[in-house]
């Protein structure tokens, strides 16, 4: 946060003590006028739930009649209970099969269109990234057609180079690549322009130092790219991971959680316990889990670039 | 290699383009049709007549041209009522979001008061809290108040966010000083600095913010599924879904067309502005 360094401050005001002191209040007041809108919606919608949600998570709450204390109870079971269990080995498993895939890819393809000399640059961009605008739940539309085992067309493609899919959404090994790669369809995007921009930071000089030595290209991707686009790299891994915690959308619409419960994640645990069974107290539990899990990634985020702020400047 | 051999050679003068260039060049443009495919499905297949959507083997180009789906999908949903719905929800809290955003941001930014790096901190740590994990007590508070099926549920939870006052904060700071202070000297309220100076100023960050906002609540499936249960008052992105039901063969034709009009204006609008949206991506997502 290197920014608040240089935080604005208004030059003293003329006059003696109780005059500051009187320009202080001013300011305090201005600034709360100023923030009040914002703070009154955050603390209703975000800080206030946060509270509501930790005392849910010790009870039996359910929406209708008196919600009993019931301890570690909601905890015990959000550990114990195998259909639980499986909704967060299944969320593993998709983070696993969706964050490395998405970063791969927009990394591979940054570096392709950071040749200069390359044509249609601006048309690649511009293509690569439209994905990013549609949502997850058409993506999820668009993808389940063209993987339909009747009427797909990428189906009937992929069977016609010898590759036979069968029934992807039905099939429970498949089933969750399937919807972990709508995802990467939907997001590389994303990750494809930061990783550009941090290409386009790193100075030629250093290329150019590094070709003076006698460094071909290999050795220049490894000893110049990857140790400057090391942090663009962290920060995109830890992003795309969050973002992994919350799939939600594309399996809802694609499989509901099936086959079998096969791509039943946190998310859609939590929906359907929350909002569909009523287990309300179960559910902020749950949530609560998938708020701890976030922020310690968030942390491992944040402290990482607080210090590579500290080293750079 | 054949592909090599009969790629055109573009005539530059001085430098020869390299063999590994048009690989390279050929390898993108395979990406990117991979890429743009499912744009290509949802669009062809939306002028497709059902005997051709559900025809074997599958085509992607229809041989014949129809509206029929476009105009199931007015008749089997409340389509344009979904829409607008969509329209009101995402631009209200792009406009509300924008406001209360900024005029925080203002403070956090310009106006030097007591606990300002406390309320800054607190602000950057509730960017990491999902809404998945607040959804609850959120709907619990918005059925208190009688908000469910009303826009006033479907906005005013988001209409402040901590992304936007901290985004639009580091744009601010970003903004030579001289500027205020000059109009400060002069005598110009805070509010005035903050309408007539800053928010000037900042118009890129403001368009960004403005349609980083729009499609994040336009393409949302979870926040309307949650707070509105009647089916005139989903968004499209939600209606959508009602159209996947379970048994009997999918329509998927009459899918695309609403994929269709659901993608159409967003597409649009990013074209519009791409250049400049793609470029503050880059730079806000990790300065």
């Amino acid at each position: 946060m290197s920014s608040t360094a240089r935080r604005y401050r208004p030059p003293a005001p003329l006059g003696g003590r109780p005059g500051a002191r009187r320009a202080v209040r001013r300011r305090n007041l201005t600034a709360l006028a100023f923030l009040a809108p914002a703070l009154v919606i955050l603390g209703l919608f975000v800080a206030w739930p946060m509270l509501s949600a930790l005392r849910l998570s010790f009870t039996d709450a359910s929406g209708f009649g008196r919600e009993e204390f019931v301890g570690l109870d909601n905890y015990v079971t959000v550990f114990t209970d195998p259909d639980v269990r499986d909704a967060m080995l299944n969320t593993l498993w998709y983070t696993v099969l969706f964050t490395p895939s998405a970063v791969v890819v927009a990394l591979l393809l940054a570096l392709a269109l950071n040749n200069p000399k390359l044509p249609f640059r601006a048309f690649f961009r511009t293509a690569l990234f439209l994905p990013f605008v549609v949502s997850l739940a058409v993506a999820a539309l668009a993808w389940s057609y063209l993987i339909d085992p009747h009427v797909g067309l990428l189906n009937h493609w992929l069977s016609g180079a010898g590759i036979r899919l069968g029934n992807v959404l039905e099939d429970p090994v498949l089933a969750m690549p399937a919807v972990a790669l709508v995802a990467v369809w939907k997001n590389f995007g994303f990750y494809f322009v930061i990783f550009l921009a941090g290409l386009q930071d790193i100075p030629g000089s250093l290329y150019e130092a590094a070709r003076v030595d006698g460094a071909g290209p290999w050795m220049r991707f490894t000893n110049v790219t990857i140790p400057l686009l090391s942090n663009t790299l962290a920060f995109v891994l830890i992003f795309a991971m969050i973002a992994a915690l919350q799939a939600f959308d594309q399996i809802y619409v694609m499989t509901g959680g099936g086959p079998y419960g096969r791509t039943q994640t946190i998310v859609m645990e939590i929906y359907q316990s929350g909002f569909r069974r009523l287990e309300i107290g179960f559910a902020s539990a749950l949530s609560y889990v998938l708020l701890a899990v976030t922020l310690v990634l968030s942390i491992v985020q944040f402290v990482f670039f607080g210090r590579r702020e500290k080293d750079s400047g | 290699m054949s592909a090599v051999a009969t790629a055109p050679r573009v005539p530059v003068r001085r430098r020869r383009v390299r063999p590994s260039t048009v690989l390279l060049t050929i390898g993108l443009l395979v990406a990117t049709a991979v890429v743009l495919l499912p744009f290509a499905i949802i669009l062809f297949t939306a002028f497709k007549p059902v005997a051709e959507v559900n025809a074997f083997p599958p085509t992607l180009v229809p041989t014949e041209w129809t509206l029929a789906n476009l105009e199931r999908i007015l008749t089997q949903l409340p389509f344009l009522r979904l829409a607008l719905n969509s329209f009101v929800f995402a631009g209200g809290v792009t406009l509300f979001a924008l406001v209360f955003d900024s005029l925080a941001a203002y403070a956090l930014a310009r106006i030097d008061f007591t606990g300002q790096r406390v309320l800054l901190i607190t602000i950057i740590a509730s960017l990491m809290i999902p809404f998945q994990a607040t959804l609850i007590p959120v709907y619990q508070l918005v059925s208190e108040l009688g908000w469910v099926n009303t826009f006033a549920g479907l906005i005013a939870p988001r209409a402040a966010d901590a992304f936007g006052i901290f985004f639009l904060r580091q744009f601010f700071l970003a903004l030579p000083r001289d500027l205020d202070s000059a109009a400060r000297i002069d005598g110009a309220s805070e509010l005035r600095v903050f309408w007539n100076i800053v928010l000037p100023n900042a118009v890129p960050a403001l368009l960004t913010l403005a349609i980083f906002t729009f499609v994040n609540n336009w393409n949302d499936l979870l926040w309307p599924l949650i707070f509105t249960t009647s089916r005139d008052m989903g968004t499209i992105t939600s209606g959508l879904t009602l159209l996947t039901g379970p048994g009997g063969i999918i329509p998927y034709g009459v899918m695309m067309a609403g994929s269709l009009i659901a993608v159409f204006p967003l597409v649009i609008a990013f074209l519009l502005v791409q250049r400049r949206f793609i470029e503050s991506i880059a730079t806000t997502g990790i300065k």
